[in-house]
């Protein structure tokens, strides 16, 4: 049973990574979706998937907003706010609430102080704050004015004056995003817009921009996987070993026994990797189950920074590692045992 | 006078124990017919548990001829044994040596496997499960088992794929001297009723006496 558990660990290790990457990038795609857009326009030399920074001027803005076939326009900015992947977004209440239908206030209200901060359903939980506590964040404290239903672009969010003075960025934004008066104007919008600013704008449909949020286009993201991949196939492969090998040193007079029998070597290892399938095979099985264990956990202590997805399509990946490894750390002690000395194997106490 | 189913001549066993070679063996002869029950009795480091080791295959011999169910066992690879232990030598041993996580009845079901025997419900074998007295224990782990029932299983295992020998190495070591006579007695039943050869090793001279003829070991050699 202990080494099914062992096994079961890294299985859970690898469904609970992967299921982290896919769960972040999954929440974030919802989030990008849920700002109504239909183009963003970044600055030159950012990625579309970078976090921070506000290098484009706010005074394209309304020229934008005049665009052939743009019905709106809106700027926000992104700034880290130190965390763990949060990101505080400062927003043009009005614009945004036209483009993305308006947040769903689950406590209090908008903005009203000069201290106020709006934060979704998740960042409340995970910092067990409600409208009207008082939050830490950017060095200073904030009034928590609502709490929001998340889905809508960030977590975190400030009236856009605000967190531009506070960062320095003023009259400069991140973003603009773009609501086109029909969808099969977009690409005509973009290239029209890509002709005007210059190919070095990163312009898109939003749902080009969420389909390129992928694990993949994480920088560094499918390397990180890979290597903790290969951590968890060291310990699977490691701990099968090891209690194969326990395994053959406690069962040597049975082993004895079946070689008295008339067993071949063949015979003798079949056995050993059988149970080694068998553990390979209960380790999946349990590793699958813990990784809904993690996402609960992970629920409750840290639903906004670390949101893991259930990726059933890793079952079978992580499966064949465990598989793979306990048969390999099954091969070495099922040799031993299969070379086993009869007499000395029968007479081991 | 039936042919002889072990025939042994100048058998040689040398061990290397650490940096020295022991000799175990040293030129045995030995002859057994078909259907013969004999008793091999010697001190302890005589030499009868490497004679029981080498002619059930356990051990290949270092020098000499050991034909066994016609196999010339010098001649033999480590499969080869293998292979003359699956089909034609049954052990039964002092310490019973089931194993443990099994019923009776898988320890004896094991033994047909491994020799790939699907007839082994024949109705000689109910009959020797009879004889045995264990048909109603054959759902039980050898722990709970006594000592006599647990050695009667390890015989019905035995002899499960009608090996041309069986092996006993001091069947009895281990038993009261009730549970000592009836498998004695049984063993005797096997080789009288069924005409199984059997070679038992003991150290007990009234064990040995069940035996039809009783060959004394000493100092690595056969001194009757």
């Amino acid at each position: 049973m202990l080494s099914i558990l062992l096994i079961g660990v890294p299985v859970t290790l690898i469904l609970t990574l992967v299921g982290l990457s896919q769960g972040i990038i999954d929440e974030s795609a919802k989030r990008s979706r849920g700002v109504g857009a239909d183009v963003i326009v970044r600055a030159p030399g950012t990625t579309m998937l970078s976090f921070s920074g506000a290098p484009l001027p706010e005074a394209l803005v309304p020229m934008l907003a005049k665009w052939p076939h743009v019905k709106l326009a809106t700027g926000t900015v992104n700034h880290g706010a130190g965390g763990m992947l949060e990101i505080v977004t400062g927003i043009d209440v009005d614009a945004f609430n036209k483009m993305s239908g308006g947040f769903t206030f689950l406590e209090g209200h908008t903005f009203e102080r000069p201290d106020d901060i709006v934060i979704d359903q998740y960042y409340a939980q995970q910092r067990k704050v409600h409208a009207g506590d008082t939050t830490q964040l950017l060095n200073r404290p904030w009034h928590v004015a609502g709490v929001v239903a998340p889905g809508k672009l960030s977590r975190i969010f400030l009236p856009i004056g605000i967190l531009q003075e506070l960062t320095a960025n003023r009259n400069r934004i991140s973003q603009i995003y773009l609501k086109v008066d029909d969808p099969k104007n977009i690409p005509e919008v973009v290239s029209s817009l890509k002709a005007k600013l210059g190919d070095e704008y990163p312009i898109m449909p939003m749902e080009q921009l969420i389909s390129l949020t992928s694990v993949d286009n994480v920088p560094g993201l499918r390397p990180f996987i890979n290597v903790i991949v290969g951590i968890a196939v060291v310990i699977a492969f490691a701990v099968v070993c090891l209690s194969m090998y326990m395994a053959v040193l406690q069962r040597t007079r049975e082993i004895g026994i079946l070689k008295s029998l008339g067993a071949s070597k063949w015979f003798i290892l079949q056995i050993i990797l059988a149970e080694a399938l068998f553990l390979g095979f209960g380790g999946t099985v349990l590793g699958i189950v813990l990784s809904f264990g993690t996402r609960a956990l992970l629920a409750v202590f840290v639903p906004a920074s670390l949101p893991q997805a259930i990726v059933p399509g890793w079952w079978p990946i992580a499966g064949l590692i465990a598989v793979g490894a306990a048969l390999l750390g099954g091969l070495y002690p099922g040799l031993t045992a299969a070379r086993q000395d009869p007499i000395e194997a029968l007479a081991y106490e | 006078m039936n042919r002889s189913i072990i025939s042994v001549h100048g058998l040689r066993k040398v061990y290397r124990v650490g940096k020295v070679d022991v000799e175990a063996l040293r030129g045995v002869d030995l002859e057994v017919p078909e259907g013969e029950f004999l008793s091999v009795v010697g001190p302890s480091g005589s030499g009868k548990s490497t004679l029981f080791h080498i002619i059930g295959g356990l051990t290949p011999p270092t020098a000499g001829t050991v034909q066994v169910a016609g196999q010339d066992l010098a001649k033999l690879t480590d499969s080869g044994r293998t292979k003359l232990r699956k089909t034609s030598v049954g052990f039964v041993f002092q310490k019973f040596n089931l194993l443990p996580n099994l019923t009776a009845a898988d320890n004896i079901e094991v033994s047909r496997f491994i020799s790939g025997n699907s007839n082994g419900n024949d109705a000689q074998f109910q009959k020797t499960l009879e004889m045995l007295g264990i048909a109603q224990r054959l759902d039980h782990k050898p722990s709970e088992l006594s000592g006599g029932e647990q050695q009667r299983v390890a015989i019905a295992r035995a002899v499960v794929n009608r090996p041309a020998i069986l092996l006993a190495d001091e069947p009895t070591g281990n038993l009261d001297t009730e549970n000592s006579q009836a498998v004695l007695s049984l063993l005797r039943d096997l080789n009288k009723r069924l005409g199984q050869t059997i070679l038992m090793i003991t150290h007990n001279p009234e064990a040995a006496d069940f035996g039809d003829r009783t060959v004394h070991m000493r100092d690595g050699r056969i001194s009757v």
